[in-house]
């Protein structure tokens, strides 16, 4: 079959193509559109009122500044985690040839192939085994484990395309194992390493699966959310959360997808 | 002053002899070429003086102080890659003072350095420009002045002039040349191509399997084969079988002739055998002939001016009795 790209697609594609579109992002326009309500038991449409009350309501109510505060920190640490842990991982598993290494690329990979369920009731087990008590770092942990996969798929990536003799030209002129990873290899797996951070960020700041298993009395924000949807009263202030994460996860992989787009020019091989 | 001294060096990777008992001493300010077919082991010897490989067993020495266990960055070696592995995020200038960069000399030093060997490489005023801008000949400069630029003792060129078309090798080849008669450093120079290493080295080390099969100045190993390798590898070599040299009378041994050193008919004190001819082709200066005797096949290069016999033609060859080497163990 021919296609030619100056025809223009029929009518019928054009409306099916939009309404397609339509479905994927309303709800959401929704989500933010009853933020602003005056109706806060439930959610009448069209609103019968529009007020920016609840953003000073959610901005009052230290419930939401804990649960978001809780989210931001596990977000970072499992993120700071999963950076060392995964770049690290990378540079074995591309650099060097050992035994069972195949085996080890796959097992990295496999917690983000596996239900978030299963993760969570594993990690759950083995936490209750060893008698280790819920908390902070158990959700750090329960995060960490798909966080490192994130960075680790980038950071390989990357380094695949670093030409070997790139590290052994910088000892040769001298440069000793920590000015060789600052001065070449920093340079060309940043971009791979941010966007694989930022990614990592937004995937444990909307977590909930996992979370639900591995905390303890804690509410991450999503958690949080979910509780609040079963109360009937002031549930725009939800809303306004929504929209609160969807710009702090959307910024992030936003950035992760521009950045990684370029990375062409700047990790070249060596020739 | 003996600049690398190897003394009964072996690398072996699982059961892969890649080196094997080699020794080897190469003088200051000597161009060194090793050379041999990919396998050999020549580029393993490269690394183990560069300090990126370990000798599984046997001492080496680099201007008298023990190489073992001395990380590539602490050699006073640089090299030139055969990828020429320039850093593509750092312009031209910045790659070639990397090495100074690292050893903390201050920013306008090193760069006015950077510059100088730039010049001295012909590409004053590249600089500014990024390794993906330039082209393979120039990217080989490039990576030149920046092992230059740290005044090794030792220079370390793993087949630099491979990837360049043969007019850019030949010019290389002579700017190589001339560039370590003025610096003076020593040069040890891998390649697998034996026209350059015998127009370049001062001496050449033949590898094969991971040992060195002859070391000497190129007129030895190209005149004296001392094995069947060095004879067919070095330039093209005619090996004649211990029953061929025996019947010219001069004993049971392998011997080497070269096609250039046959001559068509007899002459005076010249030892003489007759064949039949296989083939001939026109070389354009020369013509090669190959002839059939006594079971051996045997190619001469005859000057063009001589007629060619026709194929299937009865002639005699004729050669001086100096021209023809015997080897010793020939393998």
């Amino acid at each position: 079959m021919r296609s030619d790209r100056n025809a223009s697609a029929p009518l019928g594609l054009k409306v099916a193509a939009g309404l397609g579109l339509a479905f994927l992002h309303l709800p959401i326009l929704l989500i933010f559109l009853y933020a602003f309500t005056t109706e806060e038991k439930s959610y009448q449409f069209p609103p019968p009122g529009y007020t920016l009350q609840w953003f000073s309501v959610a901005w009052n109510r230290p419930d939401v500044w804990e649960a978001m505060g809780l989210s931001v920190r596990v977000a970072s640490i499992s993120t700071a985690v999963a950076l060392v842990l995964g770049t690290l991982c990378a540079a074995a598993v591309s650099r060097t040839k050992f035994f069972g290494r195949e085996t080890i690329s796959l097992l990295v990979i496999l917690p983000i192939a596996l239900p978030g369920i299963i993760t969570g009731i594993a990690l759950r087990s083995a936490f209750s085994f060893v008698e280790m008590p819920f908390s902070f770092w158990t959700i750090v942990l329960g995060h960490a484990t798909f966080c490192v996969v994130v960075i680790y798929n980038n950071a390989v990536a990357r380094f695949r395309r670093i030409s070997g003799s790139l590290i052994e030209a910088s000892m040769d002129l001298g440069a000793d194992s920590f000015q060789t990873f600052r001065y070449i290899i920093l340079p060309n797996i940043g971009t791979a390493l941010l966007a694989g951070g930022m990614l990592a960020f937004a995937l444990s700041f909307d977590e909930v699966i996992v979370t639900t298993f591995t905390a303890g009395q804690q509410s991450t924000l999503p958690i949080w959310m979910l509780e609040e949807l079963v109360r009937p009263r002031q549930r725009p202030v939800t809303n306004v959360v929504a929209m609160i994460v969807v710009l702090v996860t959307f910024l992030p992989i936003l950035g992760a997808y521009y950045l990684t787009r370029d990375g062409d020019q700047v990790a070249g091989g060596g020739k | 002053m003996t600049a690398v001294l190897f003394q009964q060096v072996s690398r072996h990777f699982g059961a892969v002899r890649a080196v094997d008992s080699v020794d080897l001493a190469i003088a200051e300010g000597e161009f060194f070429a090793m050379l041999g077919p990919s396998g050999s082991g020549k580029t393993t010897c490269l690394r183990l003086m560069a300090g990126f490989e370990q000798p599984t067993s046997g001492h080496i020495e680099i201007f008298g102080e023990t190489a073992e266990g001395v990380p590539p960055y602490r050699r006073n070696v640089n090299t030139v890659f055969q990828d020429y592995a320039l850093f593509p995020h750092l312009s031209i200038l910045e790659n070639v003072a990397y090495g100074l960069m690292v050893k903390g000399v201050d920013k306008a030093e090193r760069l006015k350095a950077a510059e100088d060997a730039l010049a001295m490489v012909k590409l004053p005023g590249y600089g500014t420009r990024r390794p993906g801008q330039l082209s393979g000949g120039q990217r080989q400069r490039v990576a030149l002045a920046r092992a230059l630029v740290n005044r090794p003792r030792v220079l370390l060129l793993d087949e630099p002039l491979g990837a360049l078309d043969l007019k850019l090798r030949e010019q290389m080849q002579e700017e190589l040349k001339s560039l370590q008669k003025s610096l003076g450093i020593t040069f040890v120079f891998v390649t697998h191509d034996q026209g350059e290493a015998l127009s370049m080295a001062d001496r050449i080390a033949v590898f094969s399997d991971g040992r060195i099969q002859q070391l000497g100045t190129p007129e030895e190993v190209y005149k004296r084969p001392q094995t069947r390798f060095v004879a067919d590898f070095v330039g093209s070599s005619n090996v004649l079988p211990p029953d061929f040299v025996e019947h010219l009378g001069f004993g049971k041994h392998y011997a080497s002739l070269r096609p250039e050193d046959i001559g068509l008919g007899e002459g005076p004190g010249r030892k003489s055998f007759s064949g039949r001819v296989t083939a001939a082709s026109f070389l354009g200066a020369a013509n090669r002939v190959t002839v059939e005797a006594n079971g051996a096949r045997v190619a001469a290069m005859l000057p063009a001016a001589v007629a060619v016999p026709a194929q299937g033609e009865m002639v005699t060859l004729s050669f001086l009795p100096q021209d023809l080497h015997t080897m010793d163990g020939a393998q």
